[in-house]
């Protein structure tokens, strides 16, 4: 590693930041440029700046729909499965019991599932009850990767806790419960935002599910409106890159103020520190 | 007895309350997934046809499973699957352990690279692969503008045409996509590398590449499993990417199993074979993992640390 000069390290991140940084550029620029110019020879800076196609995404096609159900969804299933699972992780992590092994392995396993494999009980489950194509038919289904997701980041902030003060609160006469809200809540805040955020930033993201429990630009979160946009006679281009901006905002936003420990969130749970 | 009494007492209440706690979450999971998961094997045993409901559910055994056996679609979309995983995995390995080097030396700005990297891993991934599908427009991308401009072809390539071609604007974003993840998950590995190793075998005239060989590598096999086994089953069960770029063509074949799952499921409602797709597609992915563990010898078992 050291025979890595400095210098060519340098280089090597440069041009990384560039390849990383280039798409999203090119989707900025085709955003604001008209679109005729669009089929033109390329050009790295917009000719001319026009915001049609932001105007024509949220007052023609409504693009505030798809944002607001996104948001609903990924809301809702983030502060369930962040309420629930602090428990769940607060007990593996800190209480002796038998079998936590056995459930953390399973929780870790079903992280993995892939989603495909339950698509079709759960259309038809969802069809019996009526659910499809409505905010709970989204959120039951979310559950299925991000409660495990939740308990699994939680445990590993919560392991990361000094004892001591748990202790101390025990040996004082706190009961287990109060040494959970008193003591360790306020002290795991920081991961529990983290979780939450990744939490969030997974439901936002989801596609697959999504697809296929909506039916209509109504209920379609902001990945199902984008993948279906279609113009009349040619690909728009411009709205579509313009869709692509709006809906790289927020997730972009929350990486970039919590990256810090978003990464510590990634990272520990995956490599033994 | 009177001593051991109330410790014994403590621990029942302790398991008790571990128990309550855990229970909710678990509770969910259990109804969630893997119920769905045993209905999805159940329903795979069945003919279900949701076009025409007057022929019911008859059970029909393993002859979903056999008739899959001799299903050329079935077992293309198998073959487009493992070829996307292998090239794309390598690539991201290959390309994330080189920039997690470059990183770890300590430099300027690494919060800068840090956080930009975070970003294509962050956004959706129907977003990426708009962006990528843009890029290699006919008409408007900049990638036949460069290639034109070049010289490396006189004529303008249509890349979703075929299926040769078009698998290149589908593993390069899934590789600009998902590389930053591997990077920082390596990263973190490198960094529990202690330095004074790397000093020791210098002062013995150990050179870069011998020091790369038997220091780094060996210290980083954990990390380096940890990121295979979690992306060999994230590309293992490619949907959204290809959805997007290709939608499997064109005709179906650049098509993956899940997104042949989800037609069969979906677009021509036949549940019982969609089902034994999917099924088909949890139980390799399933093998995948027990392979890693088992024959890599990983412990993922006593969970994060």
């Amino acid at each position: 590693m050291r025979g890595f000069s400095r210098y060519a390290a340098g280089t090597a991140l440069a041009i990384l930041l560039v390849a990383t940084a280039f798409p999203f550029w090119w989707a900025l620029v085709a955003s604001v440029s008209p679109e005729a110019t669009l089929f033109e020879r390329p050009s790295l800076w917009p000719r001319e700046i026009v915001l049609e196609h932001y105007r024509a995404l949220f007052d023609v096609r409504d693009f505030w729909i798809p944002i607001r159900n996104s948001l609903v969804v990924a809301g809702t299933t983030t502060v369930f499965c962040v309420v629930v699972g602090a428990f769940a992780a607060y007990a593996i992590a800190r209480l002796r019991f038998r079998g936590k092994a056995l459930i953390l392995g399973f929780i870790l396993a079903v992280t993995m599932f892939p989603q495909i494999s339950i698509v079709s009980p759960l259309y038809l489950l969802l069809r019996t009850l009526g659910l499809i194509n409505s905010y709970p038919g989204l959120v039951l289904p979310y559950l299925t990767f991000a409660m495990p997701l939740t308990v699994w980041l939680l445990v590993t902030f919560f392991r990361q806790l000094p004892g001591d003060l748990e202790e101390a609160a025990l040996v004082d006469g706190a009961s287990r419960w109060q040494a959970f809200t008193k003591v360790m809540l306020p002290l795991a805040a920081p991961g529990v935002a983290t979780t939450g955020i990744l939490t969030f930033i997974y439901s936002w993201n989801e596609f697959l599910f999504a697809l296929s429990f909506t039916l209509g630009p109504e209920r379609q979160t902001v990945p199902v409106a984008i993948a279906l946009f279609r113009g009349q006679y040619q690909v728009p281009w411009g709205q579509i890159m313009a869709a692509a901006i709006v809906a790289t905002f927020p997730v972009a936003a929350l990486v970039l103020a919590f990256q810090r420990r978003i990464v510590q969130g990634l990272t520990a749970g995956a490599v033994k520190g | 007895m009177s001593a051991v009494a109330p410790r014994r007492g403590f621990e029942a209440a302790e398991r008790r309350l571990a128990w309550s706690l855990v229970a909710p979450a678990l509770g969910v999971i259990l109804l969630v997934a893997l119920f769905p998961l045993g209905w999805t094997v159940w329903e795979s045993l069945h003919v279900h046809d949701l076009r025409m409901p007057w022929r019911g559910k008859p059970f029909a055994g393993l002859d979903n499973y056999v008739a899959m056996a001799s299903d050329g679609r079935f077992w293309a979309s198998m073959g487009h699957t493992f070829f996307f995983t292998a090239a794309s995995v390598g690539l991201e390995l290959l390309l994330g352990l080189f920039l997690a080097m470059a990183m770890n030396q300590a430099f300027r700005g690494r919060g800068l690279v840090r956080a930009a990297v975070l970003v294509p891993w962050a956004i959706p991934t129907v977003v990426s692969a708009l962006l990528w599908r843009f890029l290699f427009d006919a008409e408007a991308g900049i990638a036949n503008a460069v290639l034109l401009d070049v010289g490396l072809i006189e004529e303008p390539i249509v890349w979703f045409i075929r299926a040769s071609t078009a698998w290149v604007p589908v593993i390069l974003a899934d590789v600009w996509k998902t590389t930053p993840f591997v990077a920082l998950l390596l990263l973190a590995g490198l960094q529990n590398i202690d330095e004074s190793l790397h000093e020791a075998a210098s002062v013995d005239g150990a050179n870069a590449w011998q020091r790369f060989r038997h220091i780094t590598l060996p210290l980083l096999k954990p990390a380096i499993l940890v990121v295979l086994i979690f992306r060999t089953l994230d590309a293992f069960r490619v949907f959204d990417l290809i959805y997007v770029l290709t939608g499997g063509g064109p005709g179906t074949s650049t098509e993956p199993i899940s997104l042949y799952a989800f037609n069969a499921l979906l677009q021509n409602l036949q549940f019982g074979y969609g089902s034994a797709l999917s099924v088909v597609v949890f139980a390799t992915t399933f093998a995948i993992a027990v392979l890693y563990i088992k024959g890599l010898g990983m412990d993922l078992g006593e969970g994060p640390r």
